[in-house]
């Protein structure tokens, strides 16, 4: 028996609300196809993919319709590529970028993420090899993603790897100067990443995951608003309990979605990541959420507050209605993704200081900001450094995508179109850490790392 | 399998007509009907058995949301899983 008030509450959060499922991201491991010869290596990575995920889109498309809710992305992450590329050259890695890039226009999925990295206690030849060529790999390819895990609870801080991040990413920017160093925004520096995540650019098939699987992003931050506009004046543990009954509805749908598609592409279901992803669609922000909750900017005091209870209800409503959960898993505070937050920032009150505070309680990181175009390297080695100790102490994920715009100042913005939006150039404190970072080698991993 | 099919929109004559001769057209099997009319907008749920469907469903969607387009009104076809999912545990 329907009942008249589900279906059209339903109906409200998919038409008005934007409720949507953001992303069927497709895992794809790669270790079967290892070559020496990197044309060989190639020519395996493209098959296996077009092949294993030759249905995605098309399956993703008949799951809209089955089920009258929009599926935004359809996705392909693979095995980190500096573990199968192994022994190859610079400029093999290059051509494997290439090799990604073909694979996803075959496809026609909208990002590939993978080209990534584990250096979290140490560098490879080949992790090496892959991270000198990331700006030319990133600006010669347009859906390609990439990640670099520069530190982890268990095994500290690798610094000599965040020191060679500053310069990839001002080179990136450099190389994409056409295209408001778009480069940048396909390029995130994670600690503790999770190895099953579906969201972009982060994402990738980690070493532990099946031959292929189906992971689900979730979204909805406009029916989290809505749900807490209709709650009115209540106290902040009935204000708990209604986000929490959202994310639950929220997140069954990720759920129904993950299992239909994992049946219909014959692929094991993995995970569903319990995110509020936002959109720069008026009413999909996190920025909005947290202002409807009682704050009259975000980033004003309190914002931090605000933002850890919106996390953990969101967990909490969201952990019962999926069988298993991963991926980041909570609030994603992106600047340019997110219109209320866009204009927190413009009219003054959230500054980057703030972002980095919000990050110690939810989801990801300093996520699509965008900083002056000349911010030294080494000012950005310190910014990574800061984010990712973060991650480590609190035994979270945390992670950085910043655009050094090139040629632009604070105050400026930079505009890359679709979900990407719109990134205001945020001030930043230009005081050097230079010769902390320089010092190199590893910060040793936090007490609370030792449980056994 | 049973579709959920909403329809909401300004009151016409002949709404439920247009979107009964459409289930009959594509072999979907009305089973319950639920509508009401506030100040002059219409707002009807219908419940229908899809299993006979001669079309794939999601061009049985289609041909609904066209003809909702034709006639200013709202018309979604869902599966009823999306539906039971959502608010039953």
């Amino acid at each position: 028996m329907i009942n008249t008030q589900d279906v059209l509450e339903t109906i409200n959060m998919i038409r008005e609300e934007n409720l949507d499922i953001r992303t069927i991201t497709m895992g794809i491991s790669l270790w079967d196809c290892v070559s020496e010869d990197v044309d060989r290596l190639c020519d395996k990575i493209y098959d296996k993919i077009t092949k294993r995920a030759e249905k995605l889109v098309v399956t993703g498309n008949d799951i809209e319709k089955m089920y009258g809710i929009p599926i935004v992305n359809k996705r392909v992450s693979v095995t980190p590529i500096s573990l199968v590329g192994g022994a190859a050259s610079p400029e093999g890695y290059l051509k494997i970028a290439h090799t990604l890039q073909r694979a996803a226009d075959t496809l026609g999925i909208n990002f590939i993420g993978g080209f990534s990295a584990l250096v979290q206690k140490g560098m490879t030849e080949g992790a090496k090899n892959l991270i000198s060529i990331l700006p030319e790999a990133l600006s010669e390819t347009r859906n390609v993603c990439s990640s670099v895990n520069v530190a982890s609870t268990k095994a500290g801080i690798n610094m000599d790897a965040i020191a060679m991040m500053g310069s990839t990413i001002k080179r990136s920017a450099y190389l994409t100067r056409d295209e408001n160093s778009i480069a940048c925004a396909k390029l995130v520096v994670f600690a503790n990443v999770p190895e099953d995540n579906p969201f972009m650019a982060g994402a990738f098939c980690g070493v532990g995951e099946p031959e292929a699987a189906i992971n689900v992003g979730v979204s909805g931050p406009g029916v989290v608003a809505s749900a807490i506009r209709r709650a009115g004046d209540c106290n902040l543990s009935e204000l708990a309990d209604v986000i929490k009954k959202t994310a639950f509805k929220i997140t069954r749908v990720g759920q129904l979605v993950a299992n239909e598609a994992a049946r219909r592409l014959d692929t094991p279901f993995g995970i569903v990541d319990l995110s509020l992803a936002p959109t720069p669609a008026i009413g999909d922000s996190v920025a909005y959420i947290l202002e409807g909750m009682g704050l009259e900017s975000c980033g004003a005091h309190g914002t931090t507050a605000a933002l850890a209870m919106l996390n953990d209800a969101v967990k909490k409503g969201g952990v019962m209605a999926s069988s298993h959960v991963g991926g980041l898993s909570g609030a994603f505070i992106p600047v340019s993704e997110d219109a209320g937050m866009i204009a927190a920032v413009e009219r003054g009150a959230l500054t980057l200081e703030k972002l980095e505070a919000m990050t110690a309680v939810c989801s990801v990181g300093l996520d699509m900001i965008a900083v002056p175009g000349d911010t030294p390297e080494d000012v950005i080695n310190g910014i990574i450094a800061d984010e990712i100790s973060i991650g480590v102490v609190n035994t979270k994920t945390t992670a950085v995508r910043l655009i050094p715009a090139y040629g632009k100042k604070a105050g400026e913005s930079v505009e890359f179109g679709g979900l990407l939006g719109t990134a205001p150039i945020m001030a930043i404190n230009t005081y050097s850490p230079a010769k902390f970072i320089g010092r190199g080698g590893r910060i040793p991993a936090p007490i609370h790392s030792l449980k056994n | 399998m049973k579709a959920v099919i909403t329809v909401t929109g300004k009151d016409t004559v002949g709404i439920i007509a247009d979107v009964s001769a459409v289930c009959a057209k594509y072999r979907a099997n009305i089973l319950e009907i639920t509508q009401s009319v506030l100040s002059e907008y219409f707002a009807m749920i219908m419940l229908a058995d899809i299993d006979a469907l001669d079309v794939e469903f999601a061009d049985f969607a289609d041909a609904l949301k066209v003809l909702g387009e034709g006639k200013g009104l709202m018309i979604h076809a869902m599966h009823e899983d999306i539906f039971n999912t959502m608010h039953h545990i």
